[in-house]
């Protein structure tokens, strides 16, 4: 088990840096990937990579509560202006793959981040 | 602190809670009891605007609790031991599209909460009363 800069988790995925460039030297914890808002809740831990296809402004909400280091939103779901902002306001990096959320856990798990 | 919560309003729901979760962190609350009242505090105020008309969110904090309560005017829970099984939902499609309605908020609540209570009247509303005992390291 290890912690990973969220740069490789864009590399490892070929993700877009949606905002929070600047964030790119943090590191994540763990990762979590749900479509579900209470078990991201509920079982997600701080400093987590919450990973998601879930793109309204409550993932945002929820990733701010929990203490996520970061958003990753999968099958290349872009998140809206809106949510972009809140992210901004909260200093919550946003990423997005083009991967499956399956494919995007089993590629960060075998580069050693374990479940959150 | 008393928060007033608006039916259907997904844009601030949430803002209730992390506002209690504020206040939890400048008093100094304890890691897993601020968890654990954040949980109860979003969970309950997602019910009021998910299936309420509207609704306030009150929370005390003290050294050794936390204590949430969420009123609501709305159509009431007509089987409330139902309601709290674990997958059982009434929320609608599009409500489950946004990534609720799984049927675990009032279960997560019962869970993460020391003491709950739920109280309702068809076609009145629902009162929702929570108390999460401070969990110190034990020192």
């Amino acid at each position: 088990m290890r912690v990973i800069k969220l740069r490789e988790v864009q590399h490892i995925l070929d993700a877009e840096v949606i905002c929070g460039e600047d964030l790119l030297d943090n590191e994540v914890g763990s990762g979590f990937g749900c479509d579900l808002i209470s078990d991201s809740l509920c079982f997600s831990r701080p400093n987590c990579l919450l990973i998601t296809g879930l793109t309204n402004i409550q993932i945002v909400r929820v990733a701010d509560m929990i203490e996520a280091s970061a958003i990753l939103f999968v099958r290349g779901k872009k998140p809206g202006q809106d949510i972009i902002q809140l992210a901004k306001d909260k200093q919550l990096p946003l990423l997005v793959t083009r991967r499956f959320l399956f494919e995007s856990c089993g590629l960060l798990y075998r580069h050693g981040l374990h479940s959150s | 602190m008393e928060f007033s919560v608006c039916g259907m309003d997904f844009n601030r729901a949430g803002e209730a809670a992390a506002q209690i979760k504020k206040a939890l962190q400048l008093v100094g609350m304890h890691m897993d009891t601020m968890r654990r009242a954040v949980i109860v505090a979003y969970e309950a105020e997602l019910n009021i605007v998910i299936h309420a008309r509207q609704g306030r969110l009150v929370a005390h904090i003290h050294p050794d609790r936390v204590e949430l309560e969420a009123i609501d005017e709305g159509p009431g829970i007509p089987d409330i031991p139902r309601a709290m099984q674990e997958g059982y939902s009434t929320a609608p499609a599009h409500i489950r599209k946004m990534g609720f309605g799984a049927g675990m908020g009032l279960p997560n609540i019962k869970k993460s909460a020391s003491q709950m209570r739920l109280t309702s009247e068809i076609n009145v509303g629902t009162r929702l009363t929570a108390t999460i005992i401070n969990q110190t390291s034990g020192d």
